[in-house]
């Protein structure tokens, strides 16, 4: 902690841009969620746990953080090859793929709950060939996951993208020819450097995970017990007039979501550390 | 560089959080089409109603906006949202300005007036059949043919029948599809509030999905093809038959159902500060008249003035026995107490069985 506060830069207006960047945050972001914790304090410890921990919650939670992790995982290794094809290879056509990545970002996450419940249902284009097999998709467990891993593929492509572009070509090379396998240049040259990205990415495509509701309660069935996500049972509990209960689960969700990204946080500053001690 | 990039995505994460967790309760997507209507020559009112009246409020909103230019000279838009039961009347709760509400149970229309002091509590005596112009019950619809023989409740207990219906936290219609089959397990032999639990539990393990809305059930039904059996609205039935064709499709009535009584209101404080009183009352009323009896009819409601309506329309109500919230339940406050909040006997069938 030796940098002194105020750091000179050529562009001026530190406080201006400071004091800004403090209310801007406040309006958009702490002071909505605050009234999250507002909001639940009004009914009571008691109340308060006998809600979070209802069974049919708890089975929410058990679903939406589970799902969430397949989901990212998926997303982590499959999203990391589209992310390494796109930056390192050159073909026709690759501006368009490129393109594609961001569609879940751009498309209503309505539209693209209807239209992977269509493909997927029995009689839609795949689960028609699916379900016969013994795997069902929509209506179930992995439905919930396919939605997920389809809203977080751009998190995982968009942080890898300008990770792998930085690599320089001429390190792998010269682990190859220091005698290292593929696989250990990977691990030990490719790995550490995207590392970083690797774990932005997966909180960010896990968070999103968490909080997605728009495309899931299509495909997902609502089944109490069964496929009720965490953000459903929200909507629920608003539907039968009972906002208190809505924002006790919403502040479950909100801790745990912090919690992750904290966790994530820390990861990536003791892998930071370790590289620093490492040099 | 990498750290700004950092600080950025947290931005991102935390905002995209609180959209997803906070913004829930606004997001309900409705045609608040309310441009204050302060000219009185030019008005526009919204009639906020649930899932299943969409055709027969398109269809009455063009009749009333003409007769009501004709009667006073003003003209006239109806502006119409339509969804679960439950969501609509949170959504005037939280704000919506409807200045007539047309839901599927009485209780939804209390829990606004409750909560939002915009009307009377005693509104259901303000128009006739305690504010209910129409009725309907409720009835099945299976695949064409009935390969499953489904004939009566009794039959959607058992284990090779996939049966489709909303949710009943969410949905008005789901709940009359749930009280009607507790009520018809209680007028079995022997039947008593045990039997009917277990009665009611057994259907509710033969189905697959559980959406919002009764209009999200018919998709289930009859798009994605899932289940042997819908249970809906008698109107809901009769529309899905006309409009994705009797080829594909059958109505079965069973040996008795519930009454479902749909009521109406005028949301006071709202339509007064649209200046918009009168007309709401009028809308309301000429739901009553022979014109508005007879479109109901027309659109597989029960009117409630039946020699309104056109005889081979009233030709197509089968006829079964029918009881009502009020007889079995003791009326709706109770039934919605003791089944639906949370903790209520519908909890319990989805509850985890100890050993």
């Amino acid at each position: 902690m030796s940098r002194t506060f105020r750091q000179y830069s050529v562009i001026p207006g530190f406080g201006l841009t400071l004091g800004y960047t403090i209310t801007y945050l406040s309006l958009i972001v702490l002071i909505p969620l605050s009234m999250l914790f507002f909001r639940t304090a009004g009914m009571g410890w008691e109340r308060f746990w006998s809600t979070i921990s209802d069974p049919r919650v708890v089975a929410s939670y058990k679903l939406t953080f589970g799902a969430s992790l397949i989901a990212t995982l998926i997303n982590v290794v499959f999203g990391g090859i589209v992310a390494w094809t796109l930056v390192r290879y050159k073909f026709p056509g690759k501006t368009l793929i490129d393109a594609m990545v961001d569609l879940p970002f751009a498309i209503p996450t309505a539209v693209s709950g209807i239209a992977l419940t269509a493909v997927y249902s029995k009689n839609g284009w795949i689960g028609q060939y699916l379900e016969p097999m013994g795997f069902k998709i929509a209506f179930a467990y992995p439905g919930v996951v396919v939605a997920m891993t389809f809203i977080g593929l751009p998190f995982v492509v968009r942080t890898l993208q300008p990770a792998i572009e930085d690599l320089h070509k001429e390190n792998e090379e010269a682990s190859a020819s220091l005698g290292a396998t593929r696989l250990q240049t990977f691990r030990y040259v490719i790995l550490p450097a995207i590392l970083p990205s690797l774990l932005t990415g997966f909180a960010m495509a896990f968070a999103r995970a968490l909080g997605e509701y728009g495309s899931i309660v299509f495909i997902s069935g609502n089944l109490p017990m069964k496929t009720e996500i965490t953000t459903w049972i929200i909507t629920q509990k608003l539907d039968q007039y009972d906002t208190e209960g809505a924002t006790a689960i919403a502040l479950v969700m909100l801790l745990s979501s912090f919690a992750v990204l904290f966790t994530i946080n820390a990861i990536q500053w003791w892998i930071s550390q370790r590289h620093r001690g490492v040099s | 560089m990498y750290k700004y990039r950092g600080a950025i995505f947290q931005v991102t994460i935390l905002v995209g959080l609180m959209m997803c967790l906070g913004c829930q309760p606004g997001s309900s997507g409705n045609t608040g089409g309310n441009a204050g209507g302060n000219t009185p020559s030019k008005l526009t009112i919204l009639n906020v109603s649930y899932d299943p009246t969409r055709e027969f409020y398109t269809e009455f909103n063009q009749e009333f906006e003409t007769h009501w230019l004709a009667k006073s000279g003003q003209s006239l838009t109806v502006d119409q949202s339509h969804g679960g039961g439950g969501k609509q009347a949170r959504a005037v709760i939280d704000g919506l300005k409807a200045d007539v509400v047309t839901l599927a149970l009485s209780y939804d229309i209390d829990q606004i007036a409750e909560k939002t002091k915009a009307f009377p509590r005693d509104w259901q005596k303000r128009l006739p059949n305690n504010s209910c112009p129409y009725t309907s019950t409720i009835v099945f619809l299976v695949r064409k043919g009935n390969p499953k023989q489904i004939k009566d409740w009794n039959d959607l207990t058992r284990s090779d029948v996939q049966v489709i219906t909303p949710n009943p936290k969410t949905s008005g219609g789901a709940r009359y599809n749930y009280l009607a089959a507790w009520g018809y397990a209680l007028r079995q032999p022997n039947g008593n509030d045990e039997t009917a639990f277990e009665f009611v539990k057994s259907i509710f393990k033969n189905v697959p999905v559980l959406d919002s809305g009764a209009r999200g059930s018919t998709t289930t039904f009859i798009q994605r093809e899932i289940g042997d059996v819908l249970l809906t609205w008698e109107n809901e039935a009769f529309l899905s038959v006309n409009e994705f064709g009797p080829q594909d499709l059958d109505i079965v009535i069973p040996s008795m159902s519930i009454i479902a009584e749909p009521p109406v209101t005028v949301v006071d404080e709202n339509a007064k500060a649209n200046n918009a009183l009168d007309v709401a009352t009028a809308y309301l009323e000429y739901l009553y008249s022979p014109v508005g009896q007879k479109l109901a009819a027309k659109h597989f409601y029960r009117p409630y003035s039946p020699e309104h309506a056109d005889p081979a329309d009233l030709a197509r109500f089968p006829k079964l026995e029918l009881f009502s919230i009020d007889e079995v339940f003791g009326g709706w406050t109770k039934a919605q107490t003791t089944h639906f909040n949370d903790g209520g006997v519908f909890d319990r069938i989805y509850a985890v069985e100890k050993p």
